[in-house]
């Protein structure tokens, strides 16, 4: 048959000088700029494009939008592939690649289908009460191949080439949907002066007035507003743009499309997500047709009365020649009518007894034959309808037709409203569920509010217009309301549910549960909405249920014999429309999905053999590959030159804060558990930060520059907490305190010289500067300048080993670090990473973050007498509450494996000689290291006070390896006691 | 995503700041002995429907402490205030060092 039979020749918003190529499951089929791919298939008389989810029954185009449940295609190929898109909202490009889904072998002969033979046995709840309760051995052998029968697309799986974009949006008001009533609230909020966003899912405006023909009143005032729109420039017209969910502070979730007609899309993202931040919100967002309920209901060639009329009209397709409207109200008539007009055979079954006259007089002169009291019951037909079973007056008959339009009214779109709690509220007189009240800010118009003429929508979102505006205190002078009356009549919209035939009767057809599933679950007592939706899987395909949510919710309050309200309603969630993962992250992926921290001394550790580690967000040399061939060897190979030479740590990322003020003494006596007022000038001084409730918060070291100034460190990890605490503390708790903390984290390199030739190496590196024991004692500061840039030296030390840390203006950071390199080569100065510096701390019994794991106390980590007696410091009150005294509290051992060839491990879970390793035993190894001053593997070990004796034995359990470990409870304290080594 | 009227720098994403837990509590003073007192201010919390006063801090931004009045119903935030403002209300200054 030739491309486009059932393409009219005139009329649609296609543009027939522009035919587009694309294909369908390998098929080549060609449409025109403006068409959809459904309506394109359409075009072409491609009825079946589908297999459903669960009996892969044959299905066809049913909408003309987003709430498609059965036209579901994966486009693309390779990394570009993206499956489970309704082909309904897929404008045509030149080049598409469009495949259908859950079918094989092919689309027409699909092997699974006889599922539908074993219907009954896949009723709601099947697979539970089958493979679930005791027979879950049955259900893990299943599992496989049953979730390899159902489904929809699969993804790719290769590396999406495309770029993805996130932005930030800002809005007076935001007015989502662009059909008439929101043409008109835009148009309104304008005027008044408002900056506006109108957000429209679709490549063209006008929602529903898109239905209308391309001649018609209706098109000429979308045109003209579409104009001035345009025309207005505080008013952004975003297409192709769907307001996937509202969330707290007007805060609205956007994908854009990229216009897929653009043929070179240079540095154009496919996607782009959008956080557009609203003063003000209007709801325009239409409303959804509703679907009838009969036997053999999703047979392709059924559809929605008003996605026939969009088919008609805006794209040009007559996509029967032979139809029935099935209704229940007066809008589908017009889809009759227009149908009719166009050449087909059309007979109108409406449910009512009682029809209009107009109606029934226009239908009369459009040949439409009319039957009052009508219904379908049941359809055949495989991959398109043949016949219809009627039922009415006379008792049943039959009809042979090509097209189905079915109207069981219209469920305005409340989605959006219900992401912010808004209850939908059932109003009576439409019949169907509005939202409830809305807060100051937020306004609805249009249909979604019940309005459904068109006239009605104008003036209603003109009203809406100007209210969101006037929120935003955008008041300009009123335009005059435009105004354009459709004359539609009234629709009323019954709720009645039918007597199905023998057949299925499809209530969800993308999840493919039937009226027969609900009166399962009636049955069973699954009553409510909620309990419905989760035992028959109603309403939780892509679709989330646009078009079966009412009917649902309408056959359950039959058999309850309850009205539409008791019976309740679902909670809609984000997204409106399924949302791709990698638009949501745009460009944060790969290496920018987090910023990387890096020290001045970057480059250097990069060029110079470091291994790196990510430590939080910085990056840090882990080891050095010239000490060694893996971790372990290049660790012990960095200790053992730190204790016997000297060793240079890159430590720029410790948090370094510049406390100042008359008071700062003061504050950091209370905010340190040691004293700090009495630090003279020039010295440094160890400092525990404890928690209000008394557990250690964090360490550092503190040096007074000056009388009134602080130098303070902090741990890596800690810096910003560090920060802010200390901020917070000025700011809510003493504010009468004259202090000021300033970050300088990022202002200083830092780097430390450890071991016994350190001060050789400083010497050599600074000849002017005297580092003698006599100026530079230990804990002691020296203040200078090097190459222009400030200079302090401290003499601290981690690692046991005489140590200096020196500061640096960041910028001369790299060259610093490379001239003391160059000055200790005599002395064997090498660098060494983090590995090492963990080890040289734990061998010397430094606790760090394993041990400082916000459980611990001081008195935990033995850190007791460095508050002593003293009171008034942050957490002295509650670290001394009797829980922390109790005899079993874990703290902190040293161990020392006793075993020949075997090894600590940190997380080991420790247990007395002989107890059963069962639980959560007597405490847990935190850090561990191999000691070449022993011999042997060491750690730290938190342990119950009432079995950590020095000198006895206890079994380190390590069950992820399966191992266990003799261990020697020891001094945590490996090396140098009595810290000669400091000063030697 | 909450939108918090920084009296600095106007209204921002709540991802600009970090939540300091309930400014209801009254924190004892630093050198308050009463274990009791303490327990209360680091422990016991209303948790309230409606209205709750509660610490935010403009990290990224001016820094400054907050106290916004939340509701957590349905998260309108009613007010928004520098928490020094309202310290140094209820602590009077102290007394320079002679």
């Amino acid at each position: 048959m030739s491309s486009n039979h059932k393409r009219l020749s005139m009329g649609g918003r296609i543009d027939r000088e522009q035919p587009v190529d694309f294909t369908f499951d390998g098929r080549k089929l060609a449409g025109y700029r403006g068409d959809t791919l459904a309506s394109a298939l359409l075009a072409n008389g491609v009825t079946l494009v589908g297999r459903s989810f669960k009996y892969h029954r044959p299905r066809g185009i049913f909408s003309a939008g987003p709430e498609e449940p059965n036209a579901l295609v994966t486009l693309g190929i390779a990394g570009r592939r993206e499956p489970n898109l309704p082909a309904t909202t897929l404008e045509l490009a030149d080049g598409m690649v469009a495949e259908s889904q859950n079918r094989w072998p092919s689309l027409a002969f699909d092997v699974q289908s006889a599922n539908g033979l074993l219907a009954p046995f896949l009723s709601a709840g099947f697979y539970y009460k089958t493979f679930m309760g005791p027979t879950r051995r049955a259900w893990m052998f299943y599992e496989h191949f049953i979730r390899k029968a159902a489904g929809l697309g699969r993804a790719g799986t290769d590396p999406d080439p495309d770029r993805y974009e996130v932005r930030h949006a800002f809005a007076d008001v935001a007015i989502i949907g662009g059909g008439p009533a929101g043409l008109s609230a835009a148009r309104a909020a304008a005027a008044a002066g408002a900056r506006v966003a109108l957000i429209e899912q679709d490549f063209l405006l006008g929602g529903q007035l898109l239905a209308e023909p391309s001649d018609s009143a209706a098109a000429a005032w979308l045109r003209q507003t579409e104009a001035e729109l345009e025309s207005s420039e505080t008013v952004a017209l975003m297409k192709r743009t769907t307001a996937f969910g509202i969330y707290d502070g007007n805060v609205i979730g956007l994908v854009e499309q990229r216009d897929p007609t653009n043929r070179q899309p240079v540095g154009e993202a496919r996607q782009t997500f959008t956080m557009l931040r609203a003063r003000s919100i209007v709801f325009a967002t239409g409303a959804i047709e509703r679907p009838m309920v009969f036997s053999n209901n999703d047979r392709p060639g059924v559809m929605l009365a008003s996605a026939a009329r969009t088919y008609l009209n805006r794209f040009a397709v007559l996509p029967g020649k032979k139809i029935i409207v099935a209704t229940s109200n007066d809008g589908a008539w017009r889809t009759a009518f227009d149908l009719a007009a166009a050449g087909a055979e059309v007979t109108v079954a409406d449910l009512r007894a009682s029809l209009p006259a107009a109606l029934v007089a226009e239908a009369a002169q459009f040949g439409v034959v009319v039957r009052a009291a009508t219904h379908i019951v049941d359809l055949r037909g495989g991959h398109a309808v043949r016949r219809a079973t009627l039922n009415g007056p006379d008792g049943q008959s039959e009809a042979a037709c090509d097209l189905v339009c079915v109207s069981g009214g219209w469920s305005p779109t409340v989605h959006l409203t219900s992401h912010l709690g808004i209850k939908p509220a059932y109003r009576d007189d439409i019949g169907g569920f509005v939202p409830g009240a809305f807060a100051a800010d937020r306004f609805g118009a249009g249909s979604m509010m019940g309005a459904y003429s068109t006239a009605g929508a104008i003036e209603d979102g003109h009203r809406a217009g100007t209210q969101a505006a006037s929120f935003c205190g955008k008041s300009g002078p009123a335009p005059t309301p435009s105004k354009l009356d459709l004359g539609e009549t009234a629709a009323a919209q019954l709720r009645e549910v039918l007597p199905a035939g023998r057949g299925k009767a499809f209530v969800d057809f993308q999840m493919d549960v039937t009226t027969g599933d609900i009166e399962l679950a009636h049955r069973e007592g699954y009553e409510s909405v909620e309990h419905l939706k989760r035992y028959t899987t109603l309403g939780m395909g892509t679709d989330q249920g646009k078009t079966s949510n009412f009917p649902a919710l309408a056959a359950m309050a039959t058999l309850r014999n309850a009205t539409i309200p008791e019976t309740g309603a679902t909670t809609f969630r984000p997204p409106y429309t399924p949302v791709a993962i990698g638009t949501l992250a745009g460009r944060a992926i790969g290496h920018h999905f987090k910023p990387i921290r890096r020290t001045p001394m970057h480059d250097w550790h990069m060029t110079n053999g470091a291994e790196m580690l990510e430590v939080g967000l910085w990056m840090r040399p882990y080891f050095y590959k010239q000490s060694g061939r893996d971790v372990n060897e290049a660790y012990v190979a960095e200790m053992r030159n730190a204790r016997q030479a000297a060793s240079l740590m890159d430590i720029s990322t410790l948090g370094k804060i510049d406390v100042q003020g008359p008071d700062a003494a003061i504050f950091l006596d209370r905010v340190y558990a040691n004293g700090f007022a009495k630090l003279p000038v020039g010295r440094a001084r160890y400092g525990v930060m404890l928690r209000d409730d008394g557990i250690v918060f964090d360490d550092g070291t503190t040096t007074r520059l000056a009388e009134n100034r602080f130098f303070m460190t902090t741990s890596t990890a800690k810096a910003a907490d560090v920060l802010s605490r200390l901020e917070f503390l000025l700011d809510t708790a003493w504010p009468d305190l004259r202090v000021a903390v300033t970050s300088v984290s990022d202002e200083w390199a830092a780097m430390s010289v450890a071991g016994p030739k350190s001060r050789a190496i400083l010497s050599a590196a600074f000849p002017a500067l005297d580092v003698s024991d006599a100026a530079l004692a230990h804990m002691g500061l020296l203040e200078s300048e090097w190459r222009g840039r400030a200079l302090r030296i401290l003499r601290l030390s981690y690692s046991g080993e005489r140590a200096y840390e020196i500061y640096v203006g960041a910028t001369a950071g790299e060259q610093l670090w490379s001239r003391l390199l160059e000055a200790g080569r005599p002395f064997d100065l090498k660098p060494y990473g983090v590995e090492a510096l963990g080890a040289l701390r734990v061998e010397k019994g430094h606790v760090a973050g394993p041990e400082i794991d916000g459980r611990t106390t001081l008195d935990d980590l033995g850190l007791g007498r460095m508050a002593g007696k003293r009171t008034g410091f942050v957490g002295d009150v509650l670290r001394r509450r009797p829980a922390f005294q109790a005899p079993d509290r874990q703290r902190l051992v040293g161990l020392e494996c006793i075993e020949e060839g075997k090894r600590l491990r940190g997380g080991a879970i420790l247990f007395l000689p002989g107890e059963k390793p069962y639980g959560h035993g007597r405490g847990r190894v935190t850090s561990v290291t191999f000691s070449p001053e022993r011999g042997r593997y060491v750690g730290l070990a938190l342990l119950a006070g009432d079995v950590a004796s020095e000198g006895s034995e206890i079994v380190a359990v390590y069950p992820m390896k399966t191992e266990t470990v003799r261990a020697r409870i020891v001094s945590p304290v490996f090396l140098d006691p009595q810290g000669e080594r400091l000063h030697g | 995503m909450l939108r918090i009227e920084c009296p600095c720098c106007g209204p921002r994403d709540h991802d600009e700041f970090r939540y300091g837990g309930d400014a209801s509590v009254t924190r004892p003073a630093h050198d308050d002995p009463d274990p009791e007192a303490w327990y209360r201010y680091v422990y016991v919390r209303t948790n309230p429907a409606g209205l709750h006063r509660e610490f935010w801090q403009h990290v990224i931004g001016c820094r400054q402490w907050l106290v916004v009045e939340r509701d957590t119903r349905n998260h309108a935030i009613a007010s928004v205030d520098l928490a020094r403002k309202l310290s140094a209300r209820k602590s009077p200054a102290r007394k320079p060092p002679a």
